[in-house]
Order: C-alpha cells, then structure tokens, then sequence
C-alpha cells in the first residue's frame, strides 16, 4: 500500500539559510502586533471589562432592528446587538453601567423587562468591575507563570541558549496571536487567555522537538558546521512537525467550523497559534542558535537531568 | 523497547480496561447510571453549568454593614451606661472601627473608663485628655466578618433550599464572597431578588406625638425614624412615610414560621406568621398595651404596612396584608421562614446558561469531536498504514481513557473543556507521530525492523516526554490560575496529554511489539 506523503522522502530545505527573511519578517510581525495592539487595543469581553452579555433565541427571525431601537431607548448607554449563529438567536452586549455591582443587576432586569417573555434568554452573563479586575490581572499572572514555568524547564533540560530561543519564539507566538486579535477586533476573554495559554505549549512542544534533534545532531556530528547542522536538525524532523500540524489542526478546523459559536473564537486563536508556533520552531527558534554561539563541547553532552530511559 | 514482560502487558491492560470500565456508565441516561451497584464503577461525567445550563453567582458579603450594627450597637450601650452613673458627656459617635466620647468632668474619667471598656468584649480602650475612645481589636473585627459570612452562608442555603433547586452548591470564596451554583434553574431573576434582600423583619410602635410633615422637613423627634412606606403598598391611599420609633417592639428573630395565604375578609395575598413562644408573649404584651394604635411591620428599613391594632393577638400568630402579588407572599413568606441575611448581599458576577444553549452546545461538542476524530483517523492510516492503525486504536482509547479519568475523578466537564478534548485528538497522535517517523529514519539507515523499532521507541521516549511535559506545565498552570468553565479546559487538556503519553509509549508500542512477534515481517510497512 502506498502511503500518503507531505513531505518528500528525505527533504532538504535550507531554512537556515533563509533566516535572515523569516528574522525580518518576524520583527515586522511583532512590529505591527504591538502597533495595532498599542493604536486600536483590544476588543475586551465582559470578563475583563465587565459589563452584561445577553444571547437570546427569537420566535422569528429579523427582529434585530426592532430590538435595537427599543433597547437603545431604555438609557443604558451602549448597547450593541448582533446574530450570533443563527438568524433568531441574538447577541446583547451592554457596555459597564456606571455605580457598581448593583447597577449592572438593575440594567439586566430592565433590558429582560424591555425583551419581554416571549424570547428564549440562552445566556445571561453579569461581570462587575471588581471581578472583571481580578480575571484581567489572574490572566496576566497566568501567562507571564506559564512562560516562566517553561523556560525554567528547557532550562533544567537543555543548555541556556535553548531556554532563550526558545523563549523568543514563545513570546514571538504570545504576541502575534495578541497582534490578531487586535487587527480582528475578535473578542478577547478568558478563553482566548486559556488559548494562548495552550499556544505557548504547543509551540514549546514544537521547538523541544527540533531541539531535542539538534541535540542529538551535535552529539553525533563534531566537525559539521553548525549551520549545515541546524539545517539537517530542522529537516530530519520536517515530516513530524508538520504531521503534527496537520492532525492539530484537522481536529481544530472540525471545532471551529462545527463547535458552535460560543468556542469559536477560542478555535480560531488556536487555528492560529498551531500554524504561528508550526513556524516560529522551525524559522525562528533553530536559526536563533546560530548566534546564541553555543559551546559545542557542553551542549553535546549528555542531557541534563539525566534520562534513563536512554539507556534501556 | 521490544520486550514486555507479562506483568506489564497485564498492568497496561488493566489500565485500559479500568479505563473502559469508568467510562461505560456515560453510554447509558442517568437514570440507569444509577442502577448499577455501587461496587461497580458507577459515576458519571459531572456537566458544569455551561453544558447542563443553569446559574453561577458569586456574591459577596458586606460585612462592614455589620460592623457598623455593632458599633451603634455600642454607642447605645454606652450612652445607658453613662445615663445610669449620671457621667456628663458630650459627643458620642462612632469613628472608624470604634466609639468615642468626650467627658466634661475630668474626676470621672476614670470611672467612665472603665464603664465603657466593659460594655463589650473584644474592645481596646485609650484616652487622650477626657476623650475616650474604645477600638474593636483586629480580631473582633475578623470574629465579625468571618461569622457574619458563615451566617450568609447558611441563609443562602436556606432560601436556596426552600426553592427546591435540586443539588446546589453553595460555598465560601476567599474572605468575604460565596458562590453559588444552581444546575437546571430556570427562573434566575426569582433566585436573585431572593439573595438580594435581607429580608430583616422588625415590629415597631409609631412616634404619634409629631407629625411626619415636621419630620421631613427635618424636624425628627428623638428616638424617632423617619421610615419610607414600601413602594408596592403605596396607591391606597395610604401615607408614604411614617415616624416609626427606634425601639424594635418585637423582632422578625423571633419567627419560626411564615406561610403564604390569602385574607379572608378580601381574598387578597397575605403574609401569616407564628413567633416562638419568648417572641409571641412581646406580640401579646405589646398589642395588649395598645389596643387601638397603630403598629408598623418594618422589613429591610422600609415600613410594609402598619395595621391598627383591633385586639390583644396572644396566640402568637399574626399575618401581614400589603397589596403583595400572590409571588410577592410566596417569596416573602420564604425569606422570612429562612431568616434574615446578617448583611446584604452583592452580586459580583452571574452567568447563567440556559438548558437550550446548553444542550446545543453538547451536541456541537460531540460533532466536532466525532469528525475531528474521524479525521484524524482516516489521516494517521493513509500515511503510517498498519501502523496508522494501531495509532488510531491507540487514540480511541485514548478517548476512553480521558472519560473515565473524568468520571473517576468526578471533574467538571465545561464546553472549554469539550475543546480540550478536541484538541487532545489532534495532539495525541503526536507522540506516535514522533516514534513512527523515527523508526523510519532508523528503516533507512538500513536497520532490521525489530532493531529499528527498538531503537525508534528508545531514542523518541525523552522528546516525547520533554514536549509533553512542558505542555503539561501550561495546563497546571492554568488549572490553578483559572475559574470555572477555563478550568474544565486545564482539567480536560491535562488528563488528555498524561493518557496519550501512556497510549502512545506503552499501548501502541505493546501493539506494534505483538504484531511484530506474530508476523516477524522482512520489512516495515511504515
């Protein structure tokens, strides 16, 4: 049986020689992440904004007018509708009303009185200010930890030059996903936290991988140059990589096209972060060491932490 | 790598059929879930409140507003105390966590020191020049806080408990907030109005010596409140405000039960009650002492009605009439049969889903995890062949492993949480991804297959667990950092990685080693 091939039998990319366009092209990335992010910012949901977040299933569809006009009339401010899904269901945001907790409780009831009975409420959510503080800053601790964690661990694992490539493809992986979601104008909540979260472990996961190889690579090869070695290193694990990809991926384009809405930005920062980080392993994180000039002699040797499972 | 002893194969297979067996109660409904014995494995996946809809609520206490009670509280006693051993003193008041007063005569300041250090315990007195002040200490101020949550608590419970909602949670959060988990409820808003009033009942005399006219215009005769009429009982002509005096005549502690009903006379809702024996003899003495006044029911500061008293009520038993809907009764009659918050209540956040989103959202989950599933699968054949296979019976149990984790550990299982899994599918393959590619590097570097599948599993063993590990770290990092629904996805994502590294390095591998044994093949179709 001949089986199904992505990458040629034995591939021979030279990335490595191509490092200084994906170097570039990455700082542009970046550039412009940081750009949008500073200039437009992000569209924050109610979990770090607070605010009221209403989805309600109509008897018929095209109401959306109507219930724009008679929502707009009842003095909360900003309220912004939208399909969500399908043409009767409909998604209410209602922007933080001013005086506390108490307020947003009031606004729920009146904008349910405006509504009336006839409508099916498939979700009400309420975030009050103090809350909204607390989930914005645990998000900030969560990621800026999880960053921390995997460092120290590639750092327990390898040498440091592998710690920090690895760590600026993550970061690199962190920000151009914040970058898209401020280019969008997606929402930004706590799945999309818990997203990025998950991004920098696959990308991480990705760059171990081709590390592990280079590695190994350096143990075996002493007199090839480092730069026909990372090439190799890079190429030796092409067909892994991207199989990986492509099952991560088949499993979360399924998500996005039939997980339902209320995921669906979750599945497409993921979507996002399975190709950025599939990208930042090979194209950033192997060429960094080029110039993280690592001493051939230590970096040869025998991993720290040492594995038994080598032996058997 | 190649061999297995026996008692491996019998623990890997264990694992997989204690796997299988923890699983299967989710494949029947519930109701016959709950007919297996309790020998067996009998739990199911537990659906967080996004899947099985229902209300989350996170409240906190305002304990301060009990504080604030204690210290008036001693202002009161303080002023008995200095009236009664006829100490001359000018501002009391209340300042900070404490109560200050000045004495005109210095000579008793001692005396007057040591009366107001005693009114209560848990104070620290000091004085500077004749001002006394008496501070609670830290620890009263905590006692008060903590108990005054603990009492929310239990009322929350009650009144939750008296709505028949079937199996909520009700627990503390850090210092001063409950949450509140309601599964399947289907009116919020009731459960809200509920929790947000603290329903403290008071019976009071009215001031008839001024009139409220004066009053509002500010003129308040001691020991006098001016008091609201409760909005729902005005429009019948009755007046909005009334003078109620400060004593409390009969406390709503006093209550043991409250029933809705309907007036005989008018047919219209009513509130009837019944006080514990110490609390019905007050009822009789007060109505008996003023026969022919009337008498102000007080509830959260504003005044519900205030009835003339036709007769001495010595049974009692008693029963309030505002112009109440006949809910109105049912939930006031509730919050008084389950006792007054000592505080009132915040909410800080809700998120209710409703059964509707809920189930939908269920469905969408399995749909997209079958076809990720069945993606993934017909890929992982078309490109490893056999070996695709054993990958793919590898990650079906996979599957089955993650389900009965869940059941056996009894985590939540979120919409997150369905992504979770999701994911899993297309990262579990990873680590046979990992072993397949490198038995085939090893294939063409000309080695026999029992030697290039040894040397394959032995070489990916420490990437494999290198790129999983550190993928595990964000997952627990993000299971204690998380809340709710993100948590179901930590919970989901680390089961999934721990279940495919033992799939892919212990299952496949006793597959691929079997098949190896059976066939002894010339070469690898990989």
């Amino acid at each position: 049986m001949k089986h199904l091939r992505l990458i040629p039998h034995q591939p021979n990319v030279d990335f490595i020689g191509r490092h200084k366009i994906f170097f570039t092209f990455s700082v542009f990335l970046i550039l412009f992440s940081v750009a949008f992010f500073g200039a437009k910012g992000l569209n924050y949901g109610i979990d770090f904004q607070g605010g009221i977040l209403i989805e309600v299933r109509m008897p018929e569809a095209g109401k959306l007018s109507e219930m724009r006009r008679s929502l707009s009339q009842i003095g909360l401010g900003e309220v912004s509708l939208q399909e969500f899904g399908a043409p009767t269901d409909i998604l209410i945001r209602v922007q933080k009303q001013d005086g506390g907790e108490k307020a947003q409780q009031v606004a729920v009831e009146k904008i349910k009185q405006s509504l009336g009975q006839n409508v099916e409420y498939r979700r009400t959510e309420f975030v009050g200010p103090k809350v909204s503080e607390e989930l914005f800053w645990d998000g900030v601790i969560a990621v800026i930890c999880a960053i921390t964690g995997i460092l120290a661990y590639v750092w327990f694992r390898f040498e440091w030059q592998f710690g920090l490539g690895a760590v600026v493809a993550l970061v690199h992986d962190v920000l151009s996903t914040i970058g898209i979601f401020a280019l969008t104008g997606l929402e930004f909540n706590l799945s999309t936290v818990a997203a990025i979260l998950t991004i920098a472990g696959y990308s991480i996961n990705d760059t171990v991988v081709v590390y592990d190889r280079v590695r190994e690579n350096l143990r075996k090869y002493k007199t090839l140059s480092m730069f026909e070695l990372l090439n190799q290193s890079v190429n030796e694990t092409l067909s892994r990589t991207v199989m990986t990809s492509v099952t991560t991926l088949l499993a979360l384009v399924s998500l996005y096209v039939l997980g339902g809405e209320v995921i669906r930005g979750f599945s497409f920062a993921m979507i996002w972060g399975v190709l950025i980080g599939t990208y930042s392993s090979i194209c950033l994180a192997v060429p960094l060491l080029l110039y993280l000039n690592i001493n051939r002699g230590t970096a040869a040797l025998p991993e720290k932490g040492a594995s038994a499972e080598e032996a058997s | 790598m190649v061999y297995f002893s026996n008692w491996k194969i019998f623990i890997v297979l264990g694992i997989v059929a204690l796997g299988f067996a923890f699983a299967a109660p989710n494949l029947t409904d519930q109701k016959t879930a709950e007919w297996i014995p309790d020998w067996l494995p009998n739990e199911q996946v537990s659906l967080g409140l996004d899947l099985q809809g229902g209300s989350h609520l996170l409240l906190e206490v305002e304990a301060n507003a009990v504080v604030k009670e204690r210290l008036e509280a001693i202002v009161d006693a303080v002023r008995i105390e200095l009236r009664k051993t006829r100490i001359r003193y000018t501002g009391l008041s209340i300042r900070g966590n404490g109560v200050t007063v000045m004495v005109r005569k210095s000579t008793e300041l001692e005396k007057a020191k040591k009366l107001v250090a005693e009114v209560e315990q848990g104070l620290e007195s000091s004085a500077e020049g004749n001002r006394i002040t008496v501070n609670m200490t830290e620890q009263t101020l905590r006692d008060i806080r903590s108990s005054a949550v603990d009492q929310s608590i239990e009322i929350v419970r009650r009144r939750i408990d008296e709505t028949g909602t079937k199996e909520p949670t009700i627990q503390r959060q850090g210092v001063d907030r409950i949450l509140v988990q309601l599964p399947g409820v289907e009116d919020p808003e009731r459960v809200k109005k509920l929790l947000g009033s603290t329903a403290k009942m008071t019976f009071h005399l009215l001031c008839l010596n001024a009139n409220v006219e004066d009053a509002v215009q500010g003129r308040i005769p001691p020991g006098c409140n001016l008091l609201d009429a409760d909005r729902s009982n005005t429009g019948h002509g009755e007046p909005e405000r009334y003078l109620v005096k400060k004593r409390v005549s009969v406390s709503g502690d006093r209550l043991v039960d409250a029933q809705p009903g309907f007036s005989h006379q008018s047919a219209e809702p009513i509130v009837t009650f019944r006080f514990d024996p110490l609390g019905g003899k007050k009822f009789g003495d007060v109505t008996k002492l003023n026969v022919g006044k009337p008498f102000a029911i007080v509830l959260d500061g504003k005044v519900i009605s205030a009835p003339v008293i036709r007769e001495p009520i010595l049974g009692g038993s008693g029963q309030i009439s505002g112009s109440f809907s006949v809910k109105d009764a049912q939930d006031l009659a509730l919050m008084l049969r389950a006792g007054a918050l000592p505080a009132p209540l915040t909410i800080l956040e809700e998120r209710t889903v409703g059964p509707g989103l809920g189930a939908d959202s269920i469905a969408a989950g399995k749909i997209a995890s079958i076809i990720g599933l069945v993606l993934v699968v017909i890929f992982m054949v078309l490109t490893y062949g056999m070996f695709g296979l054993f990958a793919d019976v590898a990650l079906f149990v996979n599957m089955v492993l993650i389900l009965g984790g869940l059941s056996l550990l009894q985590a939540t299982l979120t919409l997150p949480g369905i992504a979770g899994i999701v994911l899993t599918i297309g990262m579990a393959v990873d680590a046979n991804v990992l072993v397949f590619e490198r038995i085939k590097e090893e294939v063409k570097a000309g080695r026999t297959p029992i030697s290039a599948i040894d040397a394959g599993y032995s070489r990916a063993i420490t990437t494999i667990i290198d790129a999983n590990l550190t993928t595990l770290i964000a997952a627990l990092i993000l299971f204690y950092l998380g809340s709710g629904p993100v948590r179901g996805f930590a919970v989901t994502l680390s089961i999934g990685i721990i279940t495919s590294m033992f799939t892919a390095i212990m299952l496949t591998r006793l597959l691929v080693v079997t098949w190896l044994r059976k066939r002894r093949p010339a070469e690898l179709p990989i």
